[in-house]
């Protein structure tokens, strides 16, 4: 710090000097400006460096499963112990970042918005499935357990392999399609609001994976179509524009073996999802829809 | 990513901890079902092995009834029947899709019934026994 204050004479020494010459005015103000923001960024390091002297004893203590096959030591799971300096508003994630930053840069997670939609970061935090840039460490009680989600295989660290829950997703063809086209060529597909009301929640997954890690069925089955694949064929089956031919077509696929018969209702996806989409009410309702489509009579 | 560590079927089970309303509603479901399927047939078996006579349908009965454990134990098959004919009445309306936000608490409300019932019923089933 001490080296800081000499520096910042020195600027101004330089600054006095060209004024003497008379250097044009635009390069003086760019000179000011310059010095200006070196002063303002020693303020921030100034800042910086304090909070974390004073956080010193405010840190948050994490434990972190770490499993790597690759390597040696590292093959036999265990719980590495980090002690992170807490600031106003951080995330699991954010302290996970800084525990990779300052203290294993082999720490390895999955995260990319770091705001809830890209789906990366779902972990389990706590004994519970969670979004980690979603979740306040001032929520949880000390020591924060970060494991990778259960139920799914892990490939290193925090990182699961999500193809499975992928392909789970693409069974259900998770695409707009239609027969059902309006007359003139350039006539619009309308929605009415109601109808968009009815898929609203349905719309929000972020596939993040949370809801399947959860259910002890989809554990056990692992042909389970999954919470949110059925979710997604809800979008879609309950999408008016899609028409009564792709209705029957979506509605064959849920009804199958794996599908949404599978359903227990223990509501542990609708209690984790992050997205806070009503999963089980959804797997209800396509419930109803296929034996109401099978039955026909009303 | 040749290998990956499997975390195995230990550390589900270590997780009941965990398990909020819907789960446990679940589990218990499962339990008494099996429990009570156990049940008709031992049911099943006894009283059909004691129907040679009319004296000896009295005679199973009356032993049966004798003594105490066999009291303690149709209070547990009262508590088991009435929570799954219960939490079946909860599973219903989850299935017609009613009132799925407060599915929580009619899981409580289950069990609080559930434990009143047997309550009372204690000394019915108990008479004479002890
Ligand atoms: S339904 Fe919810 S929990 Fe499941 S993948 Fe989508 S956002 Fe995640
Ligand atoms: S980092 Fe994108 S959802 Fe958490």
């Amino acid at each position: 710090m001490s080296t800081q204050v000499p520096e910042t004479q020195e600027t101004e020494e330089s600054e006095a000097e060209t004024e003497t010459e008379s250097v044009p005015v635009a390069q003086q103000r760019r000179q000011q400006r310059k010095a200006d923001r070196r002063e303002r960024v020693e303020e921030r390091e100034r800042e910086r460096t304090e909070e974390e002297a004073a956080s010193d004893e405010n840190r948050y203590h994490l434990k972190v499963f770490r499993y790597d096959p690759e390597v040696e030591g590292k093959q036999e799971p265990r719980f590495d112990e980090f002690h992170v300096p807490y600031h106003k508003g951080m995330t699991v994630l954010d302290a996970l970042m800084y525990a990779r930053d300052h203290f294993d840069s082999s720490l390895t997670f999955r995260h990319s918005c770091r705001q809830a939609i890209c789906g990366s970061d779902a972990m389990f935090v706590n004994g519970r499935q969670r979004l980690c840039c979603k979740t306040q460490l001032s929520d949880l009680e000390e020591p924060v357990r970060v494991e990778p989600l259960p139920h799914q295989e892990v490939v290193k660290d925090l990182v699961v392999d999500m193809e499975h829950f992928y392909d789970q997703m693409e069974a259900v063809e998770p695409f707009f399609q239609t027969n059902d086209l309006p007359d003139g060529e350039l006539d619009e597909q309308r929605q009415t609001r109601e109808n968009r009301e009815k898929v609203k929640m349905s719309t929000r997954c972020i596939w993040c994976g949370a809801c399947m890690s959860s259910c002890n069925i989809a554990a056990g089955d692992n042909e389970y179509l999954g919470p949110a694949a059925i979710n997604k064929a809800y979008r879609f089956a309950m999408d008016e524009r899609e028409g009564s031919d792709m209705k029957e077509h979506r509605l064959r696929i849920l009804e199958q073996e794996h599908g949404v018969w599978r359903c227990q209702t223990q509501f542990s996806c609708t209690e984790v999802c992050p997205k806070d989409i009503p999963l089980t009410a959804h797997i209800q309702e396509l419930k109803r829809e296929a034996v109401k489509n099978n039955l026909k009579f009303w | 990513m040749s290998q990956s560590y499997n975390r195995g079927l230990v550390e589900d089970f270590g997780r009941w901890r965990e398990f909020s309303a819907g789960m446990w509603a679940w589990i218990f479901h499962k339990f008494t079902g099996w429990v009570l399927v156990g049940y008709l047939f031992t049911h099943i078996a006894v009283l059909s092995t004691a129907l040679t006579t009319p004296q000896a349908y009295t005679d199973t009965i009356q032993m049966l009834e004798m003594q105490p454990i066999v009291r303690i134990l149709e209070v547990g098959l009262l508590a088991v029947a009435v929570f799954h004919i219960l939490n079946g009445l909860r599973l219903l309306l989850v299935d017609l899709g009613v009132g799925l936000e407060a599915q929580d608490k009619s899981f409580y409300a289950s069990l609080v019934l559930t434990g009143a019932i047997v309550v009372a019923s204690i000394p019915t089933f108990v008479a004479g026994a002890f």
